[in-house]
């Protein structure tokens, strides 16, 4: 499977009367916008705003980020299940406005929404604090059922990116990029004298707000499977979760896997990269017990030699990771974990619920219990009023000048455990 | 400018005062620098100034700790100190015993930067080295001259309030705190680096080693379940409605105590779920899903179970940290054991 | 939280989900419940059945605390 992606990169965004890109900026017919995501009853209002990077904005509670990509040519369609119908992806040639993102927020659904801020202290710890963001407001229908307006939000955005993905559609891109994943034993045959190297990537599955959609088939009734990597870059995953905010792997970075990434990087180098094995974290422990048992057949079935595995969120799905973990490394193949920590605001505490003794090789994604000040921001996207009760708040966390002290983690993928950001941890 | 005042404490055989024998002398206080101070106040030179010293025998302090703690620390207070630097203690167990916990007491008393060396076997080390900045040294005192300008060096960066950089660079021992940092990769990038060394069977350093959970014999039996009081502890986030104590949803830092008396059941009227890992969706609609309160009252008539205490022990599990949810039950275990409470059942999402 | 109870004195039995984790932290007597989202009980059984499972499970809970156990139990 080859995908060609398409970079068109964006450096401004502005309103205009049509959605469209010119000279590398991205122009929005709000109206357009918030017509289409009120096509949705169960959402009556919905009010679109610009971010830029150096702004003194805050963004909150935010649900999902998502880069407007188009599919140019091949299979299907972008968001398949969920936004164009059900086909395979991964195969062709797709456009991303890259530097652009949507980013869906307004009144909480749970306690897993997070902040972004476009400028400040905060900013440098969330990759979108320096992209150019179409904001949209929603506000739900009175009384609508907590899961409603999840999926209701969830929707809203992706439907939002693909409309605004086509303006990238006849757009000469500033850089394309080729990515290929054959068939398995073609891919082995391809560089038979490197190692196999497979992706363990773990989905976040455990229900409200905590779920990922693959080809619009949610998470956690999923078995373990093996995907094409390029799948990925045309949005056969979705977010439809937050977890905590700092753990969120919105659905940008299911667009933009940095494991994936990294693995094309030094494939055909170091490495022959054979596929992605993907997987979920679900709330039964015989759930647990039989996705990891099938995600260790799956890398024994495929030969690998090698593999990294990344989490989403903490807690129980470190009883995943560690499970996954040691029987991989049971099958005699060597493991990588990916993960963030969470050793108590002091950072004398264990960073982990569980441990096994095969997590011998463990990159850290940083501590997300540190204590950081935001000061107040000029204009407000969203809402501040629920920033006490989001994880990583807590009482007298809104300081009335609506300065911010709270802990990392309440920053938007500020410690994403798949390895996206430079943030790490150090023993001191 | 004025100096900066440093006061420093040793014990009777770096005072020059006489070895074992005079293990035994209570603490005393003396203006200005002796024995190893006189090497600290060289290494700090003109901005900062040794202007007391205090002593104490280490068997004296060993054998009264309050009492040599709150003498030490008065003495010490009247010197009004800007820092303060214990030891070094080498490998004399007593010795870093004392200089541990006078330091740690000095920090939390007057908030000032504090400073000790120990050698790394030094039984001091395990107690302190979470809570103290530990020099590494020698495991004896002929390390002085290399030890002593490592301590100066370091409590000189902590006064001028400069970010204190990792062990290595700093000579302390590492205190298994993890502090953030940016790396020159992305973490995606420093996996796959460290999977290419681990598959060519070539040296890597994992940047968290799994870490160590302590172990705690179990408590015999029950001896007659009919007769016991049994109290519930929950990690579930089950709190009354509107969260009164503003319980965190995750990572949580305190824990709550609320009354059950009267109750045959938890009501979904009085009780909610703050828990942030979880779909609270079925825990909202009958909180008796976490803590069993119907089925127990009905174990309690029927004579199954003596009695439940009136009240439940309620946090949220989710992020918690280890230490936070070891605070926690040191608390409230002081006020079950108050309570007679017999036996408690503990239950975790 | 657990090894602070049983440390003071108090017998104790750690009803959860994710039997592992237990098992790492170091509780000694551990009875497994249903789930994360409802650990005791199974409110798609309906309010019947479900107290049916909480009842067995809470026994399952005392039957634990009545046993000599010598290090870490799992009560299946």
């Amino acid at each position: 499977m080859k995908l060609e992606l398409g970079k068109i990169k964006i450096k401004d965004v502005q309103f205009g009367d049509v959605t469209k890109v010119e000279g590398n900026v991205l122009y929005v017919n709000a109206k357009e916008i918030e017509t289409l995501v009120l096509e949705d009853e169960r959402l009556i209002s919905a009010k679109v705003e610009l971010a830029k990077p150096g702004e003194s904005v805050r963004i909150a509670p935010v649900k999902d980020v998502i880069e407007p990509r188009v599919k140019v040519s091949g299979n299907g369609g972008i968001f398949p299940g969920v936004i164009s119908k059900v086909q395979e992806v991964g195969n062709g040639r797709t456009h991303a406005l890259v530097g652009a993102n949507v980013i869906t927020c307004g009144k909480i659904v749970g306690f897993q929404e997070g902040i972004i801020d476009m400028s400040g202290p905060a900013a440098k710890y969330c990759p979108f604090c320096s992209t150019y963001n179409v904001c949209i407001v929603i506000e739900p229908a009175e009384g609508l059922d907590t899961h409603d307006y999840e999926a209701a939000g969830r929707l809203a955005g992706l439907k939002a990116a693909a409309r605004i993905g086509e303006a990238g559609r006849n757009i000469t891109p500033d850089e394309v990029m080729s990515y290929e994943t054959k068939p398995l034993q073609e891919q082995i045959k391809q560089y038979p004298n490197l190692p196999k190297v497979g992706y363990i990537h773990m989905l976040q599955s455990q229900g409200l707000l905590h779920d990922t959609y693959y080809y619009g088939v949610d998470a956690k009734v999923m078995l373990p499977t093996v995907m094409y990597p390029t799948e990925m870059m045309d949005g056969a995953i979705v977010s439809g979760n937050c977890v905590a905010p700092c753990d969120k792997v919105t659905t940008f970075h299911h667009l933009n896997n940095p494991v994936v990434e990294e693995l094309y990087k030094r494939h055909g180098k170091d490495l022959n990269f054979v596929g992605v094995i993907l997987t979920n974290e679900n709330v039964f422990l015989a759930d647990k017990e039989r996705s990891s048992d099938m995600v260790a057949k799956l890398a024994e079935y495929m030969g690998l030699d090698g593999v990294l595995i990344t989490e989403e969120g903490y807690g129980n799905p470190d009883t995943d990771l560690m499970m996954n973990c040691k029987k991989v490394s049971q099958k005699g193949i060597k493991v990588v974990l990916i993960t963030d920590e969470f050793p108590g605001r002091d950072g004398k505490s264990q960073s982990l619920a569980d441990a096994v003794d095969e997590a011998d090789a463990l990159v850290s994604c940083g501590n997300g219990n540190v204590i950081i000040n935001f000061p107040p921001m000029d204009r407000v996207i969203g809402t501040l009023d629920y920033v006490e009760t989001m994880i990583g708040g807590y009482e007298g966390s809104l300081k009335p000048d609506g300065s911010i002290e709270a802990e990392l983690q309440i920053i938007i993928a500020s410690t994403i455990a798949n390895g996206y950001n430079c943030l790490a941890a150090r023993g001191y | 400018m004025e100096k900066k005042r440093v006061v420093h404490y040793i014990n009777n055989f770096f005072a020059g005062i006489g070895g074992e024998e005079k293990a035994d002398i209570p603490p005393e206080s003396r203006p200005g620098r002796i024995g190893p101070g006189m090497a600290l106040a060289e290494v700090l030179g003109d901005k900062y100034e040794v202007v007391g010293t205090v002593i104490c025998g280490d068997s004296y302090f060993g054998e009264n700790i309050e009492v040599a703690q709150e003498k030490l620390l008065s003495m010490i207070g009247d010197f009004k100190p800007d820092a303060f630097v214990a030891g070094p203690a080498f490998n004399a167990g007593r010795y870093g015993v004392a200089c541990g916990t006078i330091a740690r007491a000095v920090e939390q008393k007057f908030s000032i930067p504090v400073i000790t060396g120990m050698y790394e076997e030094n039984p001091g080390v395990d107690m302190f080295k979470k809570d103290l900045y530990i020099i590494r040294t020698g495991n004896s005192a002929a390390d002085m001259r290399v030890a002593m300008p490592k301590i100066g060096a370091l409590l000189k960066r902590m006064m001028e309030g400069e970010e204190i950089l990792s062990p290595e660079a700093e000579g302390y021992i590492p205190r298994g705190i993890r502090v953030n940092y940016f790396a020159d990769q992305n973490g995606a990038a420093r996996g796959v680096e460290m999977l290419v060394k681990k598959m060519a069977g070539e040296a890597y350093v994992t940047e968290y080693p799994m870490p160590v959970f302590d172990r705690v014999d179990p408590q015999p039996a029950v001896k007659n379940i009919k007769k016991a009081r049994i109290a519930v502890v929950t990690s579930g986030g089950i709190v009354p409605q509107g969260n009164p104590d503003r319980i965190e949803s995750s990572s949580a830092t305190k824990y709550g105590i609320y009354s059950i008396e009267g109750m045959d059941m938890m009501s979904p009227n009085d009780f909610m779920t703050i828990h942030g890992g979880y779909d609270r969706a079925f825990v909202t609609e009958n909180p008796n899903l976490v803590v069993p309160l119907d089925a127990l009252r009905q174990l309690e008539r029927e004579g199954e179970i003596g009695e439940l205490v009136n009240y439940f022990v309620t946090t949220t599990g989710t992020g918690t940290s280890i230490g936070n949810a070891k605070g926690f039950g040191e608390q409230f275990s002081k006020k079950l054991v108050e309570d007679k409470v017999d036996a408690v059942i503990l239950t975790s999402t | 939280m657990v090894k602070e109870i049983e440390r003071a004195g108090i017998p104790v039995v750690h009803m959860c989900t994710v039997v592992p984790i237990s098992l790492t932290i170091g509780a000694n007597r551990i009875v497994p419940a249903v789930g994360i989202p409802y650990p005791l009980g199974n409110p798609l059984l309906g309010e019947e059945g479900s107290f049916k499972i909480r009842m067995k499970l809470v026994k399952k809970a005392l039957k634990a605390l009545e046993t000599e156990v010598d290090g870490q139990t799992v009560f299946e």
